[in-house]
Order: structure tokens, then sequence, then C-alpha cells
């Protein structure tokens, strides 16, 4: 086992242990898609694709009475170092189901009745934590699509390595260290929509572990809104028309 | 008007609180006002609305629509209008009370592949939207040329009381037929279809920026030196 911080107090990837990595989120990347985000998280490299509101095939999954959200969270084959088969595994249509819980409680569905919505995410490159960037592209996407929503839904990991607890695990933190924690959140509606644990957390490890995600969730909204505003409205501050 | 304050938001973002009436895009918690899309949050003595930027054509009643015949049934023609719906066109609105299905036949009206405009006559959530062809300017489109652009940005192409319309018409010599679902009918000379198309491209582009007419109306005019040099 190879130490993963140093007595310096930093990570492999020399970070401080409430830092995150490079974020980069941009707006409408793809022209044929109703909305589309990508989104740069450390060695992450992800885009996600929104289509619809549009009719629902095969015509039976309709619902009268809400639209149906539909996600697809897939890697490419060569978004890690050995090449991964581009079949859907078992982990990919679980990350799949639990972005569109995710996702589900943020979006106004019961106003598109008899629709779909579909949501396909590709990572072109993987590092850790890419289920909750995953989360941050698509509903930027969405917003971008135009879907009436209650808010933006923020994703961030935290986890515990070599006894400390860290933000915004990497890939080598992530298979190497004690706990993975990812959570997506709300942060206007103060709403949790994603909440894993993976290993075992002491009442003031959670505690200290979940207020350092908050915070990592409130530095990325920022940019995730700066995103926006950027592609909508030109410049990356919001100008308040009188 | 009066009294009206704007600011951009996106989804999630507060407006403002107090004791107002939500019109569209907003959602009410206790007494505060959240965003639910991208655009231009309007806060005036009626209530608060959030004018989106972006978004697909949803139909509402009494919209007019420009729409292409994609199917036809013994009673009505089933016909895409850009939108996650597809209207009806009942043949009886058409041919009138007394249309049998056994002596009309449909495509002698209308055919697959034909365009139209109409008017939105009926819609909710638990029907498809219904169309009618019967007023004036509606019915089968016989030429022009079609132009798509995002159908959010259509209020700002119409411009106040169609005065952007107008301006475009006007310099480009061109009759401009647009319905709300994002297709637009342009009938005129070549060069003033030119110039119309550019100029709707450039609202398409930059519909958030605040004094739009004015960069429209440069463009027109330049667009009208240009023709007379030629």
């Amino acid at each position: 086992m190879r130490k993963l911080i140093d007595e310096n107090g930093l990570r492999v990837d020399g970070r401080r242990v409430d830092e995150l990595r490079p974020i980069k989120i941009e707006v409408g990347v793809l022209k044929n898609a109703n909305g589309s985000a990508s989104i740069e998280l450390g060695k992450n490299k992800i885009i996600a694709a929104v289509y619809g509101p549009k009719e629902v095939h095969p015509k039976h999954m309709a619902r009268p009475d809400r639209s149906l959200l539909r996600c697809r969270y897939h890697m490419s084959p060569f978004s890690t170092e050995t090449r991964k088969s581009p079949a859907p595994s078992r982990r990919e249509v679980e990350i799949s189901k639990v972005i569109r819980e995710a996702l589900e409680p943020a979006l106004i569905l019961e106003d598109y009745p008899r629709t779909a919505i579909d949501v396909y995410i590709e990572v072109l490159q993987a590092d850790g934590g890419s289920r909750v960037a995953s989360i941050t592209a698509a509903s930027t996407a969405l917003a971008d699509a135009g879907i009436n929503m209650r808010d933006l839904v923020t994703g961030c990991a935290v986890g515990k390595v070599d006894g400390q607890i860290v933000l915004d695990l990497n890939d080598i933190e992530d298979k190497e260290g004690e706990v993975d924690m990812p959570i997506a959140i709300m942060l206007n509606l103060n709403q949790i929509t994603l909440f894993q644990l993976e290993g075992i957390l002491t009442p003031e490890e959670f505690k200290k572990a979940f207020e350092m995600a908050l915070e990592g969730c409130k530095k990325i909204y920022q940019i995730q809104r700066e995103a926006l505003i950027k592609k909508y409205f030109g410049s990356s501050e919001p100008i308040p028309v009188e | 008007m009066a009294g009206v304050k704007r600011k951009y938001v996106v989804p999630g973002d507060l407006i403002c609180e107090g004791n107002y009436t939500s019109l569209a895009n907003v959602m009410k918690i206790g007494n505060r006002f959240y965003s639910t899309r991208i655009g231009m949050a309007e806060i005036s003595r009626e209530g608060v609305r959030v004018i989106p930027l972006s978004g697909i054509y949803i139909p509402r009643v009494d919209d007019i629509v420009i729409g292409k015949i994609i199917d036809y049934s013994a009673f009505a023609w089933e016909v895409d209008i850009n939108s996650c719906f597809s209207a009806y066109l009942p043949a009886q609105s058409v041919f009138g009370k007394n249309f049998s299905p056994a002596k009309d036949s449909l495509t002698k009206k209308f055919d697959i592949g034909d365009l139209i405009a109409g008017k939105i006559i009926a819609f909710d959530r638990t029907r498809d939207p219904l169309l009618s062809v019967s007023g004036p300017g509606l019915g089968k489109i016989p030429k022009g040329e079609i132009i798509k652009i995002a159908p959010s940005k259509i209020p700002r192409l119409i411009g106040k009381k169609g005065s952007m319309v107008k301006a475009i018409e006007n310099a480009t010599k061109c009759k401009l037929n647009i319905g709300q679902n994002g297709l637009i009918i342009a009938i005129g000379p070549p060069d003033g279809l030119l110039l119309a198309i550019k100029a709707i491209r450039l609202i398409e582009e930059e519909a958030h920026i605040a004094d739009l007419t004015k960069k429209v109306q440069k463009l027109l005019e330049e667009g009208d030196k240009f023709e007379k040099v030629d």
C-alpha cells in the first residue's frame, strides 16, 4: 500500500484535503440536441445531451400524467486505461438508475404529460467521481434544453483516505481509499437527491464529510451557474436590466 | 411599461419575495418565487413571470402555427407542428358539416407533405392539439421560403406590437408569415429574402440583447445600401 497523503498533508495529485480538482463546464456543445453540456473535473471528460420532451416510443411506456425521464450513463471504450467493453455493464445500468433518480426530483415532469425526456451521458475519459460529475452536467444540459426545473442539481463526492476526510476523490483515492460518499443536492431548495456511502464512517467523521461535500457542491454550483449565464447572456456576470 | 423590474435567471434562482401572483415559469414556495427556466424574470404589478430563452414549442390555444401534413385517416389529418405533440385537423372543419368519408377524399384538400398555416383551437394535457384552418391567412401554403428558428425566440422576432416584423418586411419587401412554433414562411424578391433571413438569424442569435431593434435596423439599412451599389 502506498501513502495517499504525504507528511505535508498533500494528496497524490498535490491537492489539499479540502480542495476540488480543476473544473470546467461548457453549455450547448452539441447542435443536434435540445440541450447539452460538457464537464471536465480533473481527468474526467463527460458530455451530457438532452433530447425532448418528445413523443414516447414504445407508446405503452408513456405516462398520462407526467413525462418519462430516461437516462443512459455510458463509458466509451477508450475512457479507461484498458479498453472497456462498449456494452452496458452492471455498474453502468445501476449508475444510470441512480442518476435518473437524482435528476427526477429537480424536474417538473407533470408539465409534460405523455412525453419522454432522454438524457444521454457519455464518459469520454474517466477519473474518480464520474457519477457526480455526470449529474452536474446532466442537470446543466436539462436547463439548457428549457425543461421546467425546480432547481439545478449539483453533485460532489467526499471520502476517507489514509484516515482523513478528503473532498472530491480522484481515481486512485476512489480505488484505494477507505470510504467513498457521493452526494447530489439542490442547493436553493436545500434538498438532497443522491446519497450513497460505501465504507464506514463514525458519526463525527460523517458530519465533517457532509459539511465538506456541501462546500464542494457550492463551489461547483457557482461554476455551473456561470456556464449557463455565459451561454445565454454573453458574459460571466449577470447583468440585471432595470 | 413603468414599474417593471427585470433580471436574468437560471432554474432555482430566487426572483423575489412578497405578495405577488405567479404568471409563468415561476415556482412559489411560501412567499418566495423561484425561476424554473433560463430567461428574463419580470416583476410587475400583475405578477412575476420568466420569459424563457430556450425550450421546445408547447402548444397553446389560439396560437397560429405552421405545420406539415404527415398522415391522414378517413376523418382527420395528422400535422407535424414542430412540438412533442402532433396536431389533428379534423376533416369536418375543412369540408363542412356535410362531410362524408365515403364521398370526400381528404387528399383533394391536403396531401402528405403539404404545408399549412393553422390555428390551435383546443389543447390540454389530456389530448393532442386540435387545429383549424378557417380564418384569414390560414390554410394551405402554396409557395415561399421556409425558415426555422428556436420557438423561444419568436416573441423577439415579432417585437412590441409587431414592430420588428414590420421593420423587416418594409426593408426587404417580403411578407413574413410567422408560426408560434418556430417556422416562418417568407415570400418576396430573392434579394429581400436573403436579407430577411440574415436579419432573422441575427435576432435568433442575439435575442437577449436589450437594443436589438437598433441592431436589426442597422443591418437592414446596410443591406439596402449594398443592393443600391449593385
